[in-house]
């Protein structure tokens, strides 16, 4: 019986080797909650590169204010676009009709993005874009296949293509830089970092919250646990 | 003593309502055996549960809206502008995932100790009622958070009523109330989620508890211990479940809550198991994801449907698996209750039944290769076999002499002693001393700790002698 467990956990990993060999490896994005500064930085970065198509409208800029350590007046002056009252929700001004004329699809709101796709996900999605004379917007993507969104940052990356390198395993694509950005490779990955950091944050703005105070919680829970046992023991002295 | 206004006040009401016979009948003079294990704590906390799972509830119904172009953004509104609303939805959510992890510990309990034996058959049978209750509440409350995996997984299970010969579409429509998954599935939803299937739990649990009061509990023994009383009447093997049970259940309660408690504030995703992540993108019939599957509690019996190649036989097939546990009490012909007692046959019989659960439950979330279908085929087959060939398997046990009384059950410390008298011994199996000459010239290198080396040899003889335990109390 133990060699045919054995062969069923064989067989259960196989099966499961071969659904996850189809995925493009994700790069690691470095998500760090705690760094106001990065994420004041992925705020600025989503409103003027995001926001003009996407929007993120379960967020507040008063709560952003708030959580990252901004100044209300900052917050409008340097980060809302002109015109945005503290108590907006970060709603975009792209029209839904002129959307779906543009892209063929409305592009979705980012709230939750970071939950639904992950932060690593987003990381290397906003890397993987390459020159792709086939599509309408001129640019493919290696993790999202045919996507419906042009490259935002192109300028900031530079433009990059596909370069297919033989190895024991089979074909691998590589992204090689064609024409150099306004930022060098490692300011690039610095900026998309803090953007999916920013994005993170607003997936959950009450991550750090409710870390902080599960502290609290769980060592009141231990504190109930010495109370409780020490009281069950004591009843159950005169018991067996 | 002259009574004061207040006991007069109290004497009032007890004239005239018996809630002290009440509190004496079901707490403080119900007899319950004495040597409850850790298998004995999933009942009240499952009660803990529905408590929150009800008063969390009725926190998120103030500011939900069940209405298809509402829900979402009103889940999201919860999560972000009500004050404390995250960690009322969290408790709600871990709460569904953390009643069927201790509904099913409960469930196997019984499975265990033979609780669904006679004279226990209603209690089974009430419980029973309460899982497909509770699984009902699950599935219906699934769909108020409006996100992908809701839409999808709704429109999966519902068309499988459509699968029924004859009646199927019309009756597939007339529980949508639409031709999809729509509003009008999400109002009816919410009201049977909220309120119709609520009722029916809380009615059912108090079925549940009067029929087990009304025979008394059975214990990891397998005894009756009513069967032997002392002169005033009580079970020489019982003690009031107030105050003894009820301050162990409180232990229980508190290792309980600090797991419950890890989950809603460090990981309330867990992984994508108790929040799926394509629940995170709203509703849309237009686009289907690429891979659907229901949550994790659900994934055995949805294994069970995928394994089986037709759909009306898998329909068949996942209803057959819950129908098949209400028959337990008949199956099982041993007359034995308790595996402490029980032969060698059922023992690896529940064995090969646990596995096969989880690995059901696990091919239920991964999509479907033509390996995954046969590995559930043969789990299928297995998890049936378990059952449907009980009353033959049962009958040729060789049992062992269940004893009068009650075995003295050890507590965790003195567990724990017993271990820590075998340690040194363990330790002097599984490493060699070998004096080494270290350069550091503290003392504290020179002690017998540092200079263990592991001993390949002891340590394949310790992993040999546990598996040969194992295997023996398979017997």
């Amino acid at each position: 019986m133990k060699k045919l467990l054995l062969l069923f956990l064989l067989l259960l990993n196989l099966s499961f080797g071969v659904v996850a060999s189809e995925e493009v490896e994700l790069q690691e994005a470095n998500i760090d909650l705690s760094d106001n500064e990065s994420l004041q930085r992925g705020a600025q970065h989503f409103v003027t590169y995001c926001l003009g198509c996407h929007s993120a409208k379960h967020m507040r800029y008063l709560r952003i204010a708030i959580d990252i350590g901004v100044d209300q007046k900052k917050m409008l002056k340097d980060i809302a676009p002109e015109g945005a009252s503290i108590y907006d929700q970060l709603h975009s001004a792209m029209n839904k009709h002129d959307a779906e004329k543009w892209f063929g699809v409305q592009p979705p709101d980012l709230s939750l993005i970071a939950r639904s796709r992950g932060a690593d996900w987003l990381y290397t999605y906003l890397k993987s874009y390459y020159l792709d004379e086939n599509r309408p917007t001129g640019v493919n993507n290696l993790v999202f296949e045919d996507t419906a969104m042009p490259n935002p940052l192109w300028q900031l990356q530079g433009e990059q293509h596909t370069k297919v390198r033989k190895t024991i395993y089979g074909d691998d694509t590589d992204l090689v830089l064609e024409t150099s950005g306004t930022l060098s490779e490692r300011e690039f990955d610095l900026f998309v970092n803090d953007l999916v950091n920013f994005l993170v944050y607003v997936g959950e703005p009450v991550q750090l919250e409710r870390q902080r105070i599960g502290k609290y919680v769980i060592v009141f829970l231990l504190l109930f646990l010495v109370v409780a046992y020490l009281l069950k023991k004591e009843y159950w002295r005169d018991v067996d | 003593m002259k009574p004061n206004r207040l006991t007069e006040c109290g004497n009032w009401v007890l004239d005239r309502f018996p809630a002290s016979k009440f509190w004496n009948d079901h707490m403080a003079q119900y007899y319950a055996p004495k040597n409850f294990n850790f298998w004995y704590f999933f009942g009240s906390l499952a009660l803990l549960v529905l408590v929150n799972q009800i008063l969390t509830g009725i926190l998120l119904t103030m500011n939900y809206k069940p209405d298809a172009k509402l829900a979402f953004d009103s889940v999201e509104y919860i999560m972000r502008d009500v004050p404390w609303g995250w960690l009322v939805r969290y408790m709600h959510s871990t709460g569904a995932s953390a009643f069927f992890i201790v509904i099913y510990l409960h469930m196997f309990r019984a499975l265990l100790y033979g609780s669904f034996k006679h004279p226990r058959e209603l209690i089974w049978i009430f419980g029973m009622l309460l899982f497909v209750a509770l699984m009902a509440e699950a599935f219906m409350g699934y769909l108020l958070p409006w996100g992908q995996m809701s839409f999808w997984g709704a429109q999966v299970i519902i068309s499988l009523f459509s699968a029924i010969p004859v009646i199927g579409d019309d009756l597939s429509l007339w529980i949508r109330g639409d031709y999809v998954i729509a509003d009008a599935t999400l109002n009816r939803f919410f009201a049977f989620h909220v309120i119709a299937v609520p009722l029916v739990l809380v009615m059912l649990v108090f079925m549940h508890l009067v029929a087990l009061h009304e025979v008394g509990s059975n214990n990891p023994d397998g005894i009756e211990i009513k069967e032997s009383k002392d002169p005033w009447g009580h079970p020489v093997d019982g003690i009031p479940f107030h105050p003894y049970y009820t301050v162990k259940d409180f232990v229980g309660v508190g290792v309980f809550l600090l797991f419950f408690a890890t989950v809603i504030f460090y990981m309330p995703e867990v992984g994508g198991y108790f929040l799926e992540h394509a629940n995170f993108i709203p509703a849309d019939p237009m686009k289907t994801p690429e891979h659907i599957a229901p949550v994790w509690y659900f994934t055995p019996f949805y294994s069970i449907l995928r394994a089986i190649p037709d759909k009306f036989a898998g329909v068949i097939g996942m209803g057959g698996s819950i129908v098949v546990l209400f028959l337990m009490p008949w199956l099982d012909r041993c007359k034995v209750k308790s595996i402490r007692y029980r032969g060698g046959i059922f023992k690896k019989a529940l064995f090969l039944f646990v596995i096969s659960f989880f690995a059901l439950g696990y091919l239920g979330t991964q999509p479907v290769t033509p390996l995954a279908t046969t590995m559930a085929r043969l789990f299928t087959t297995i998890y049936f076999g378990f059952f449907l060939l009980m009353p033959i398997y049962t009958r040729w046990e060789k049992t062992k002499p269940v004893p009068k009384s009650l075995t003295k059950t050890h507590s965790l410390e003195e567990q724990f002693h017993a271990l820590e008298e075998q340690l040194p011994a363990l330790i002097d199996e599984i490493t060699d001393i070998k004096p080494v000459n270290s350069e550091i010239g503290h003392p504290a290198f020179k002690s017998t700790f540092f200079n263990r080396r592991p001993n390949p040899k002891g340590i394949a003889h310790v992993i040999s002698r546990f598996f040969k335990k194992l295997v023996e109390s398979l017997d």
